[in-house]
This record gives C-alpha cells, sequence and structure tokens, in this order.
C-alpha cells in the first residue's frame, strides 16, 4: 500500500518533493480533497484552494530552477488570527465582519518567503479568548478525536482549535497558532499533535490581531517534533516592526535533533501534581521522567512555589491588555458597524453586537482592573506576582535544562460540559499559563491516550530562547513515547 | 470589593459596551464570581517586589524618526463601514 500524500510528515514531503516523487501541485491536490472531505470538523473558516494551487505552482516553477526554501511546497492552514493580505481575516468574531487585510503578517510573510503553501485560514476561539473553541463566532470546531465506542463530539481545545484539528485530521501538514496562555499546548495536547510555544519575542506579533501583548506568540502546530523544528526556522527572527521581537540569529533547530540528551537535568515541579487529576495523566508523566531517565537525562525534583498563583495572576493582566487592544473595534474603520444616534451609542451598539459573551466578560473585568481606583489593587498586583512567577523558574533553571509536566489537567471533554462556569474554563491552562507569564518556550507532544482513547500531551518548558533544547528533548520523548494513534476519520463519510 | 448594579452600568460604559438593564445583575454576578477567585493573589505578600514591565531582558529599540509608510488612503479606507472621499464617515459629533 503506498502511503497517502496526507500522511506523510513534512520532513518527508520535502524529501518526496527534492527527488521528485510527486509536485508540490499534487501535494496541495492531496490536502485540498481532504480539507473539503473534512468539513464537517468546521476547522477552517475560509478556504483557500485556489491560492493553494496557484502557490504550489509557483513553488514547483522555484524548485525546477533550484530556488528552494526551507518550507517549499508544503501546505499549511493558519489560524485566522493572523492578517493575510487580500484574505478574509476575522479573528473569529463577528466585529471583524468582511475585514480584508491589505498587508500580511510578518510571521506569514516568512513562511511564504520559505515556500510554503496556503490553504485556507483556521477556525478559533473569538480573539483567541477560550479553551475549548466554543467561543468562536463561527461555530465551534469538533475534534477529530472521539472517545472509543463513542460518537459524541469533542472540543478540539482552544484557542488554536481549528490550528491542530487540521493538523490531526490531516487537512495540513503543519499549522501557525498563537500561545497567550496556553492557545497552542493546550488544543495541540487535546488533538494528539505537537505545538510549540516559542520564546516571547522568538517570532513577530506584527499583524496578529492582539489579545495580550505582552503574553501573545506564534508558534508551529506538526505531527512530529522535527516537524515543528522545520516550521519554527522559517516563522522565527527579528522584525523591525515589533519592538519585543528579539534580534539573535535563528538557529537551525533540527540540527539539535541530535537524540544525544545525556547529562541533561529534567525538573519535575511538585506544584504540577492537582488533586483529583486523572490518574492516567500522573501516569504518563511518571512514564516521561522514566523514558527521558532511560536516554541518559536526569530527572530533578524543583519546586516553583507560586505555579498556583499564575492562572488568577494571568486573568487580570490579559483581560487588563485585551482591554485595550480591543478598544480598536469601534466600527468606523473595518467590520461591523451597528449605527446609532450618537458616536458614542455607535460604538455602544456594535461592541455589543460584535463581541460575543466571553470577549465582553473579559473585556469588562480588564477595563474594571485598569480602573482608576483599582489599578494597583489588581493590574499591579498581578505584575507583581509575575514578577514571582519568573523568579521562580529563573531559579529552576539555574540547576536544570529542562522542565517536564502534563500538559493539561484533563482530556478533551464534550461541548457545553464547561462552557456555562468560566472558572472551571479557565482551569485548562493552568499547567501552561505559568510559563506564558514568565515568556517562556514550551512544547506539548502527543505521549499517549487516556483510557477512553483521546490523546494527552506532555509538556517541557525551556529557558528563554533556548528552543533548541526544548526541541531536542522533546524528539527524544516523542521517540521513546512512540505514539502513532490517530483519529478514526469518522467524518469522511458524513456526507455521503 | 464586590461589583454592584451601578458599578457595571459605569464599566460598560468606560468599555463602550451596551449592557441592557435586564443584563446587568447576571452580568455583575459574572463578574464577581471572577473577581472574588482573582483575589487570592492576596495571600501574597508583593510589598518589597517589583511588578514585571518587560518580558525578556531587552533594551528598547530606536529608529530615525522617518515617515516609513502611507500615502495609501485607499487601502486604509478599503475596509471602513463608511467612507467620504479620503475620511472615515461618522455619525456627527459636533453639533
Amino acid at each position: 500500500m503506498t502511503t497517502e500524500l496526507t500522511d506523510l510528515t513534512i520532513a518527508e514531503a520535502l524529501d518526496g518533493l527534492a527527488i521528485g516523487a510527486f509536485s508540490g501541485h499534487e501535494l496541495a491536490q492531496a490536502h485540498i480533497a481532504a480539507m473539503e472531505a473534512a468539513r464537517p470538523l468546521n476547522a477552517l473558516i475560509t478556504e483557500t484552494a485556489e491560492r493553494a494551487l496557484v502557490a504550489a505552482d509557483a513553488s514547483d516553477t522555484r524548485r525546477r530552477v533550484g530556488v528552494v526554501g526551507v518550507m517549499e511546497g508544503i501546505p499549511i492552514a493558519i489560524k485566522d488570527l493572523f492578517a493575510t493580505e487580500g484574505v478574509l481575516t476575522t479573528a473569529g468574531s463577528h466585529i471583524l465582519d468582511g475585514f480584508v487585510p491589505p498587508y500580511e503578517s510578518t510571521v506569514t510573510a516568512n513562511l511564504w518567503r520559505a515556500g510554503a503553501v496556503i490553504l485556507g485560514k483556521a477556525n478559533l476561539d473569538e480573539f483567541a479568548m477560550g479553551s475549548s473553541n466554543e467561543t468562536s463566532y463561527y461555530g465551534a470546531v469538533e475534534n477529530p478525536w472521539r472517545r472509543r465506542g463513542d460518537n459524541r463530539s469533542m472540543v478540539p481545545g482552544g484557542s488554536s482549535g481549528g490550528s491542530t484539528a487540521a493538523v490531526a485530521a490531516r487537512i495540513a501538514m503543519g499549522a501557525i497558532g498563537t500561545d497567550t496562555g496556553g492557545s497552542i499546548r493546550q488544543p495541540a495536547s487535546f488533538c494528539g499533535v505537537v505545538g510549540l510555544k516559542p520564546t516571547y519575542g522568538r517570532c513577530s506579533r506584527w499583524g496578529i490581531a492582539a489579545f495580550a501583548s505582552s503574553l501573545d506568540q506564534a508558534g508551529p502546530v506538526t505531527r512530529t517534533v522535527r516537524d515543528g523544528a522545520l516550521m519554527l526556522r522559517a516563522m522565527a527572527g527579528h522584525d523591525p516592526r515589533d519592538s519585543t521581537s528579539v534580534d539573535t540569529p535563528v538557529p537551525d533547530y533540527a540540527a539539535a535533533l541530535t537524540g544525544d540528551i545525556k547529562g541533561l537535568r529534567i525538573g519535575v515541579p511538585e506544584e504540577y501534581r492537582l488533586d483529583g487529576m486523572p490518574e492516567a495523566i500522573e501516569q504518563l508523566w511518571r512514564h516521561g521522567v522514566e523514558w527521558l531517565e532511560a536516554a541518559g537525562a536526569h530527572a530533578v525534583p524543583v519546586s516553583l512555589p507560586h505555579t498556583r498563583y499564575a492562572l488568577p495572576a494571568y486573568y487580570i493582566v490579559a483581560p487588563a491588555e485585551a482591554s485595550s487592544n480591543l478598544a480598536r473595534y469601534d466600527g468606523v474603520r473595518y467590520g461591523l458597524r451597528v449605527e446609532g444616534r450618537t458616536i458614542q451609542e455607535m460604538y455602544d451598539n456594535t461592541r455589543a453586537a460584535g463581541f460575543g459573551p466571553e470577549v465582553r466578560r473579559r473585556l469588562m473585568i480588564g477595563t474594571y482592573v485598569l480602573s482608576a481606583g483599582y489599578y494597583d489593587a489588581y493590574y499591579i498586583k498581578a505584575q507583581k506576582v509575575r514578577t514571582l512567577i519568573a523568579r521562580d523558574f529563573a531559579a529552576v533553571f539555574e540547576t536544570v535544562d529542562a522542565i517536564l509536566t502534563p500538559t493539561s489537567p484533563s482530556a478533551a471533554f464534550g461541548f457545553g460540559e464547561k462552557s456555562d462556569d468560566p472558572i472551571a474554563m479557565y482551569l485548562n491552562d493552568v499547567f501552561t499559563v505559568p510559563a506564558s507569564l514568565a515568556g517562556l518556550p514550551g512544547i506539548s507532544i502527543p505521549a499517549g491516550l487516556a483510557d477512553d482513547g483521546l490523546p494527552l500531551g506532555l509538556q517541557l518548558l525551556g529557558k528563554p530562547f533556548d528552543e533548541a533544547t526544548v526541541l531536542k528533548v522533546a524528539d527524544v520523548l516523542e521517540t521513546a513515547a512512540g505514539f502513532t494513534a490517530r483519529p478514526e476519520p469518522w467524518w469522511v463519510d458524513v456526507d455521503a | 470589593m464586590s461589583l454592584d448594579k451601578a458599578t457595571v452600568a459605569h464599566v460598560a460604559e468606560l468599555c463602550r459596551i451596551k449592557v441592557p438593564e435586564a443584563e446587568l445583575e447576571p452580568m455583575a454576578a459574572q463578574l464577581n464570581n471572577i473577581l472574588g477567585w482573582v483575589e487570592q493573589l492576596n495571600e501574597l505578600d508583593t510589598e518589597a517586589v517589583p511588578p514585571m514591565t518587560r518580558v525578556v531582558e531587552v533594551g528598547m529599540p530606536m529608529r530615525d524618526d522617518v515617515v516609513s509608510d502611507g500615502a495609501c488612503a485607499e487601502k486604509v479606507l478599503a475596509n471602513a463601514p463608511a467612507s467620504a472621499q479620503v475620511f472615515f464617515a461618522v455619525p456627527k459629533v459636533i453639533e
């Protein structure tokens, strides 16, 4: 049996393209067919099949004359938070109705320059605010995975749930997401794929609809660690248009995947052991430690004492920054406008109609914690706690090279199970938010299955700008875990 | 601290989001639930802790103060819900 083109990893596809086993056009066409067949998943808000074929043909032409970028001919999906010139960009929100950016985000421009081919714009929680994809104005994404022997729909996680579902369902070879408090890593864990959040400043934020500017970071979603390394190299780099993007060289991350982690010290933080966490997650975490020790690393118990304060600090800082960033959506320059008798009424009506309940709730919280008299009690307090959390990590990273934790305290859950209780939903990100607050790189890799057959992820965290070590350890973990499970493609027959 | 209906109405106004009268009470309950939860931060003594002001240790980059973009009014206005000549159009602001 020949391997389907959609089953290849990015690394394998690059090899196949290089030897002429298939063309970029054929590769794009195979993924367009998979994308169309997978419409029941609702993973994409906008499909760009025509653009994909034009880009694939241009890639084939470049390849013929020997111009080959690091992502040459690879079809990918783009979270619909990145501005794409001439392609509808919605942020999953009603308020950006009909917005067609006249410019391209830096990260997507970097990917196109590296030869990547756009398949479409991936669905997401509205303005990346959510952990289940249920807040998208365009309807929730369905997780390609279901519980064993159970045909109920599961959430894909969020906010980059369309990106992770697209990669898990073999619609796209890779996708880009954004991670503010776990929005790449948690859905990667729920969908059984690899999700990498680089260090804050590694990728440019220019052209990404801003949610929380001190936390937002773009990163790749792939099916293997190696593919994540390849994609990050194409995405990362200094950008004068983002003053927080860092001017340090982008290493060849794939070259770091030597398989040799002998002598590396891996921190295992006791504070990530939660009461009531499923035994399967505890067990997977123990296995992860054993796998790394078997490869020659040393597991070291460490303490990150302020861990439990990360989530409440995040839910002050992120809404505060969001309330400022989302002030721009006022019905004047782009998107939805709902008329009013006065300009103030027009703003109030537009924003009430344009934002969904979770975004409205966060904007209200953010406005309140920044308002006169409360700024010190809430916002400054949270930023001080953030310093404590960053210090916890800095102290631990004096003695370890990476930290191993579960990615999320649960596997994917069903629709509506948590959407009535914001705090229960926020707890999804309890293991991912601390590193976000500290700006550190983190990766989630699929490492096992829960008792009901849903994927579970393990998270590795690293030192600032040391994505290379994170990827190197993740690669060893991936090999040891030997995760080969994949979702049954139930969606293919839905319309048949 | 607990938000009452009047404070929620004030915050909604600051936030430029119309919240109908009937939704003020439920919104207050939701916001109080979240604010009550974040108040656990007060368990920490942060008197001597500086607030985080930057995520990574880099200096503020400087560039020459020159025009680097512009003269593209048509592009800028292309997505406007309403425009006139080279301007965004809004309800009358000055009587």
